[in-house]
């Protein structure tokens, strides 16, 4: 088995976070999390009647072992974040908070600048802020100076499905940066999954890949099973990759 | 595995907490207990660990020597390319409050004092500028009346139109005192813990404000929290175990990058030479020791500064600015006011390659190395 893993009061057994967009009904829904062991799913928060105690959604959820992460998936600026936060704080009684600040609505990328911003305020109001961003080493550093959890590198464009893009990236990311890193949104085969925890980082979210596959309750334990597998392989260190030193003069010769 | 550190708040982090969780004795062991096949495995990784480090520096790495140069010198052009960056020290003081049992400066040692007045340090400027040297390393002793903040701050502003580039190598300061000399142009600091060994570094330091191991050892992290440049870290290899200095100087290193991104470091590698007329080493490093150390701080770490005083021989220096080696003084003086000033003083340790700064410049040029002279310039005021 693998190590658990923090983040802020929590402690995880399964390093595969999941979603819950784009599956045909909520009951499918519902299998394909429970057969993927996640312990926590995002939801958005613009997808919940919070007003409905008998929402769809929530009631699928509503698994001991599931902790809720609502997102601001569909706010387009710092403020709007921060409104959204407090209001997910209040409807789902958790200070946990996805924060997604996309106002560009087609490739939905990360606005860098509104989401230092917004986490730098929702640290201050007790939030435990998990920002979901691209794979850029300084922000992530400067999320970390404002407090921010984890960080939430995207591995490639959202819901794109083409796996770690952005690995040399993640690796500076994984390599720096003193909090959990998690890879968001890209990630679109197990073997994307597995390949992100061998690279040594501490969790994946997996949403589409879950949700579209012909047959979503399988692929959730594809990826629960590629996670755990590449999480071991990290922890036994994986045997090098042979490398060949182009050889020039003896170099230590003077030495005798 | 080792543990990530993960979650801690940085502002309050310093590196004695992480340096308590080691053990000497066991970290010593575990270096000689690395097999050939730990070594391997450090040769062919892509990315090195402190494990990696430590087989890479233990016995069983040494038949493995000359692929470990031939990896740094790779390592080292792919980074930094055919260059070699120059700097010059310059002794201002040779007063000090300090016992240190390996150093000519030492409180007890009768020798003549002296410390540079305004008009004597511009004179040794006026030398080292001729030579062509634009990065400066300022040195003194500890003599807080003396040579305090405020003899160091009048220093960096008397010489800050002549040098690009402005390095201290004086007693640890706090914070907030950092913060004041780098607004008036400071740009790095050298610190060099001696020895990681906490009760080896009492018997070498038994008097004055160094013998404060922990205020030592945590100012990197003062530094870092200054917002200083760059971080310069050694051990005076000698003192005790080389391969566990070593060691504990690359954790240093790690920890440090992971909490002070911004800021750039640079390992040097003093080492006490048995009959040299100073303190005899208890633990001898001899000169492929030496190697297998400056390859192995390239091989964990490829963008690091790797730096060459004057102590180290003619022939060593001729073939070490090829092994990993980044930035080389020449014709140094270690003694207050030595080039121009008072040039038959006493100086705090003996000069092996005495060389001048042209025969040194023609060597580097010879191995196909560009000499560079200025690397830095203040956008900032």
């Amino acid at each position: 088995m693998h190590t658990t893993l923090n983040i802020a009061d929590k402690t995880f057994s399964s390093r595969l976070f999941t979603g819950t967009g784009k599956f045909s009904t909520s009951a499918l829904m519902e299998a394909a999390l429970i057969e993927s062991e996640s312990e926590l799913v995002t939801v958005a928060l613009k997808r919940v009647e919070v007003d409905n105690t008998e929402d769809d959604i929530l009631t699928h959820l509503a698994h001991d072992r599931i902790h809720l992460l609502p997102n601001t998936s569909g706010v387009r600026t710092a403020e709007e974040a921060v409104f959204a936060a407090q209001l997910s704080r209040e409807a789902l009684e958790t200070n946990w908070v996805k924060l997604e600040i996309h106002p560009d609505p087609k490739y939905l990328l990360p606005d860098p600048i509104e989401t230092l911003k917004a986490a730098e305020a929702l640290v201050k109001l007790g939030f435990v802020v998990m920002p979901y961003i691209h794979a850029d080493p300084v922000l992530c550093k400067r999320l970390e100076e404002v407090g921010t959890q984890c960080v939430m590198p995207l591995g490639a464009p959202i819901g794109s499905n083409k796996g770690l893009k952005t690995k040399d990236f993640l690796e500076i990311i994984i390599d720096q940066t003193n909090v959990p890193v998690i890879v968001d949104a890209g990630i679109g085969a197990p073997s994307h999954a597995a390949y992100a925890m061998e690279l040594g980082a501490d969790a994946v979210l997996v949403n589409t890949a879950i949700a579209v596959s012909q047959n979503p309750i399988a692929m959730a334990k594809a990826f629960k099973m590629a996670v755990a597998a590449g999480r071991m392989a990290y922890e036994a260190k994986l045997a090098p990759v042979k490398q060949h030193a182009e050889a020039s003069s003896p170099l230590t010769s003077f030495l005798s | 595995m080792e543990p990530k550190a993960k979650n801690k708040p940085l502002n309050t982090t310093y590196f004695t907490d992480v340096f308590n969780s080691y053990n000497w004795d066991d970290t010593l062991n575990s270096i000689f207990n690395k097999t050939e096949a730990d070594v391997q495995q450090a040769l062919a990784a892509s990315k090195r660990t402190l494990e990696d480090f430590k087989a890479l520096i233990s016995p069983a790495a040494k038949p493995y020597l000359e692929q470990m140069a031939q990896q740094s010198r790779l390592l080292t052009k792919k980074r930094f390319g055919n260059t070699m960056q120059m700097y010059a020290p310059m002794y201002l003081s040779n007063e000090c409050q300090n016992i240190c049992t390996y150093c000519g400066f030492s409180m007890t040692n009768k020798i003549p004092r002296r410390t540079l007045t305004d008009s004597e340090i511009l004179k040794e400027v006026a030398f080292l500028k001729a030579k062509g040297y634009d990065h400066i390393l300022l040195v003194t002793g500890e003599a807080n009346k003396t040579v305090g903040v405020a003899y160091i701050k009048n220093a960096i502003q008397l010489i800050r139109t002549h040098f690009s580039n402005i390095t201290i190598e004086v007693q640890p300061l706090d914070q907030d005192e950092y913060e004041y000399l780098a607004a008036h142009g400071l740009y790095a600091v050298l610190v060099y813990q001696e020895t990681y060994h906490r009760d080896e570094y009492k018997k070498h330091h038994p008097k004055g404000k160094k013998s404060n191991f922990n205020y030592r050892l945590e100012t990197p992290d003062r530094l870092g929290k200054a917002g200083i440049h760059k971080i310069g870290l050694g051990a005076l290899f000698g003192l005790e175990d080389w391969r566990a200095d070593s060691f504990f100087t690359a954790l240093h290193l790690k920890y440090l990058q992971k909490n002070y991104w911004k800021t750039k470091y640079s390992i040097s590698f003093p080492r006490l030479r048995p009959h040299s007329g100073g303190l005899e080493p208890k633990v001898e490093m001899t000169d492929a020791d030496l190697v297998q150390t400056i390859c192995a701080f390239r091989l964990l770490d490829e963008d690091v500064e790797l730096s060459m005083s004057t102590r180290e021989s003619e022939v060593f220096r001729n073939n070490i600015v090829n092994l990993g080696i980044t930035s080389i003084s020449a014709e140094s003086k270690t003694n207050p006011g030595g080039y121009a000033v008072a040039p038959q003083s006493l100086e705090q340790f003996e000069i092996s390659d005495e060389r001048s700064t042209e025969t040194i410049v023609d060597m580097l040029k010879g191995q196909g190395l560009e000499v560079v002279w200025k690397d830095w310039e203040h956008f900032s005021h």
